[in-house]
C-alpha cells in the first residue's frame, strides 16, 4: 500500500498535467468548395497553412461532408457556396458557412473561434487601406491588443498543474482517512481501541497525524516537479503554500474522518467519500472556471473546500500573493477545518 | 471463592434491540482473583453482556458495578481498571509486536521504562523472544492469542474479559493459554471468560450458564454437576440448554 500511496500520485500528475489540456492542437476540417475560385483556394490555403487545421478533404457537397462528420472523421466543415469568389471582388458580403461538431461544447467553442480568427485575418488582407488624405499614412482603425498578466503566454500547464496539485492530496487526504476507521471496525481493532481509556480527540489526531504527513510529502513532490520538470513560474513563497496546505487538509481530513465514523463498511465510505470528491471536484474552477457557474453554484461552492485551495495555489504560485491576499479564504478554511473535526470527534462513538 | 471482595456487581441487568431481548435481568457478583466462566450456546447474550461489563455498550436498565465504578457514570475510570480481549483478534497486523505492546502500553500511559521492561518480562514468559520485531500478522494464531492475551493485561487491570479467547486453536495452545489465565489469576487479577468448550468450564472456579439471555445457573463446577446430576459440565451445559428455543 506504502509505495501505492507514493508513486501513484506522481505518475498521475505526470499524466494529467499533459493531456487535461485546452490548447487546440490539430482541428480536421472537411471543405465543400462549390466555387472554386481564387479566392476560395486562398482562404482554403490559410487553414492549409495553420498549424491548427488540416484539411481532410475536399468535396462538393454537404452531404458528403456531414458523413465524415458522423464518422468523426473531421471536426468542421467549411461551405463555399458558388459566388463566393465573385461576392468578394465585387465588394459585396461574401459568406463562408462553418458547420463544427459540437458534441463538446467547450471544443466546439475553440474550432469556433480560431476558425474565426483564421477568416478574420483574410478579411483584414481583403480590406482596401484607408489613407488619410493630408499624411498619406494608412488610418489606425481600432486595433485592441492585450497583456495575459501572470500567465503571458495562455499557458495551460501553469494554469492546470496546481490544480491537479490539489486534486492528488485531495484524493489521498480524503480517501485514506475516510476508509481508516471503519477498516479498524472491520476487522475488529477498533473494540479493543473503545475499551481502553483513550480520549476520543487522542485517537483521532493520531489517525489525522500521519495522513497529514502524507499530504505534505505528496505536495512536496509535486511542487518539485512543477518546479523543475514542468519548469512552471513559483511566485509565493514555499512556507504559505504549505500553511494553506496545512489548514486544507485539517477539512478534508476531517471530513474523511466523519465520514468514517459513520459507515460500517470500507464500501460504504468509498462510495460516500467519492460522492464529495466528484462534486467538490467538478465545482472547484478546476476544469469550468467558477464564474461562469449559475448562482447557486457559486453559493454552494462557498463550502468547497477544493475551490478554496485552488484559488489560493493558483494566487500564490503563479501571482506571488502573501499571506494577506488569501487571509479570508484561509480564514474560512480554518473555521471548517476545526468545525469538521470537532463533529468528527463528537459523532466518533466508543459505546454503543 | 478466594476473597469475598465484589469486583463485578451485577443486579437486573437487561439489554433489549428492538424487541430482541439479548440479556434478561441478569444478576451475579464476581469476587476478586477469581476465574468466573460465562458459558451459553451461540446467541445466548455472552457476547453482549461482556461488551455492556467492559463499556463497549449501554445497558438497557440494571445496575452495573464494575471494578467499583459504575458503568453509566464512570465509563472512562472503569476502563482504565479492565482488560478485554475479543473474539475477534485484536492486535495490528501490521505493526511488529513489539509495537504493539508499546502501543497500547502507552495508551494506558505506561512510561517508557514500564513499557520496555514489561515486554521483556511478557516476551521470556511466552517464549516468544525471537518474534520481538516480526509483524503480527505472520505468526501462528496460536502465539497471536497469548500475545493479545498478555497485552490486554500489560497494565495491571482488576479484571480482564476474555470473550471466546481460545476459538480456533489446537488443545495444546489451549492449554498453554490457561496456564496463563491461572497465572494471571495468582497475581490477583479477576477473570471473566466466556467459552464453549466445556473442558475449559471445568478449570474455572464459578461458572454461570445461560441460556436465551437468562442465567440459568450459577455455581462452582462441581456443584453444578451434583445439582444436575451430571457426569461433567458438557452434560449440565446439554440438559440447559436443551430447554433453549434457540435450539428446537
Amino acid at each position: 500500500m506504502l509505495p501505492i500511496i507514493f508513486v501513484m500520485p506522481i505518475i498521475q500528475l505526470c499524466i494529467l498535467v499533459f493531456a487535461a489540456t485546452y490548447d487546440m492542437k490539430n482541428t480536421n476540417l472537411y471543405v465543400v468548395d462549390k466555387d472554386l475560385s481564387s479566392h476560395s483556394r486562398e482562404l482554403i490555403s490559410k487553414f492549409n497553412g495553420s498549424p491548427f487545421f488540416t484539411v481532410k478533404d475536399l468535396g462538393f457537397s454537404v452531404d458528403a461532408g456531414e458523413k465524415e462528420l458522423f464518422k468523426d472523421k473531421v471536426d468542421a466543415i467549411l461551405v463555399f457556396e458558388k459566388g463566393f469568389g465573385n461576392d468578394v471582388d465585387l465588394k459585396r458580403p461574401a459568406g463562408v458557412q462553418v458547420l463544427v461538431n459540437a458534441i463538446d461544447a467547450s471544443a466546439a467553442g475553440l474550432y469556433n473561434a480560431y476558425i474565426q480568427a483564421v477568416i478574420q485575418d483574410y478579411n483584414l488582407h481583403l480590406q482596401p487601406k484607408l489613407i488619410n488624405a493630408k499624411t498619406r499614412q494608412p488610418i489606425q482603425i481600432v486595433d485592441n491588443s492585450y497583456s495575459h498578466l501572470f500567465n503571458p503566454e495562455m499557458d495551460y500547464i501553469p494554469y492546470m498543474l496546481p490544480g491537479i496539485l490539489v486534486l492528488l492530496v485531495t484524493v489521498i487526504g480524503l480517501f485514506l482517512s475516510a476508509m481508516n476507521v471503519v477498516r479498524e471496525k472491520e476487522i475488529g481493532t477498533i473494540e479493543q481501541i473503545n475499551v481502553t481509556p483513550i480520549k476520543k480527540y487522542q485517537f483521532l489526531i493520531g489517525k489525522l497525524i500521519p495522513f497529514l504527513i502524507i499530504g505534505f510529502f505528496e505536495l512536496g513532490v509535486g511542487l518539485l516537479l512543477a518546479t523543475f520538470v514542468f519548469k512552471i513560474p513559483f511566485l509565493g513563497s514555499l512556507g504559505l503554500i504549505y500553511l494553506v496546505a496545512f489548514v486544507y487538509l485539517l477539512v478534508v481530513l476531517g471530513i474523511g474522518l466523519l465520514i468514517s465514523t459513520q459507515t460500517d463498511t470500507q464500501q460504504q465510505a468509498m462510495f460516500i467519500a467519492w460522492f464529495f470528491m466528484v462534486v467538490f471536484i467538478m465545482m472547484s474552477g478546476l476544469f469550468t472556471p467558477v464564474e461562469s457557474m449559475p448562482e447557486w453554484g457559486q453559493k454552494l461552492n462557498f463550502l468547497n473546500p477544493v475551490s478554496y485551495f485552488i484559488k489560493m495555489i493558483r494566487m500564490i504560485m503563479l501571482k506571488g500573493s502573501g499571506f494577506k491576499d488569501v487571509m479570508r479564504e484561509l480564514g474560512i478554511l480554518g473555521l471548517y477545518g476545526i468545525a469538521m473535526l470537532t463533529i468528527a470527534v463528537n459523532r466518533y462513538r466508543k459505546v454503543s | 471463592m478466594k476473597d469475598e471482595k465484589q469486583v463485578i456487581r451485577v443486579r437486573n441487568l437487561f439489554k433489549k434491540f428492538g424487541d430482541f431481548t439479548a440479556n434478561h435481568d441478569l444478576s451475579f457478583d464476581v469476587y476478586k482473583g477469581e476465574i468466573f466462566g460465562f458459558l451459553g450456546a451461540n446467541g445466548a447474550g455472552k457476547t453482549t453482556a461482556i461488551k455492556i461489563l467492559s463499556g463497549l455498550s449501554y445497558p438497557t436498565s440494571g445496575e452495573i458495578e464494575v471494578a467499583g465504578f459504575d458503568v453509566y457514570k464512570q465509563r472512562e475510570l472503569l476502563k482504565r481498571n479492565i482488560g478485554y480481549m475479543s473474539q475477534k483478534f485484536s492486535l495490528y497486523e501490521d505493526l511488529t509486536v513489539y509495537e504493539n505492546i508499546r502501543f497500547y502500553g502507552g495508551i494506558y500511559g505506561l512510561s517508557r521504562k514500564e513499557i520496555k521492561m514489561k515486554a521483556d518480562e511478557l516476551l521470556t514468559t511466552l517464549n516468544l523472544e525471537h518474534v520481538r520485531n516480526k509483524r503480527i500478522g505472520e505468526l501462528p494464531l496460536g502465539w497471536k492469542q497469548k500475545l493479545a492475551f498478555s497485552v490486554a493485561i500489560l497494565h495491571n487491570p482488576d479484571i480482564v474479559f476474555l470473550d471466546e479467547p481460545t476459538g480456533g486453536v489446537d488443545p495444546v495452545t489451549r492449554r498453554q493459554f490457561w496456564d496463563l489465565i491461572y497465572e494471571a489469576s495468582r497475581k490477583g487479577i479477576t477473570v471473566f471468560v466466556t467459552t464453549h468448550y466445556m473442558d475449559e468450564a471445568e478449570y474455572c472456579d464459578r461458572v454461570s450458564i445461560m441460556v436465551d439471555g437468562k442465567i440459568e445457573a450459577l455455581d462452582t463446577p462441581s456443584e453444578l454437576k451434583k445439582q444436575f446430576e451430571a457426569k461433567d459440565m458438557d452434560a449440565v451445559f446439554l440438559r440447559l440448554a436443551r430447554n433453549s428455543s434457540y435450539q428446537e
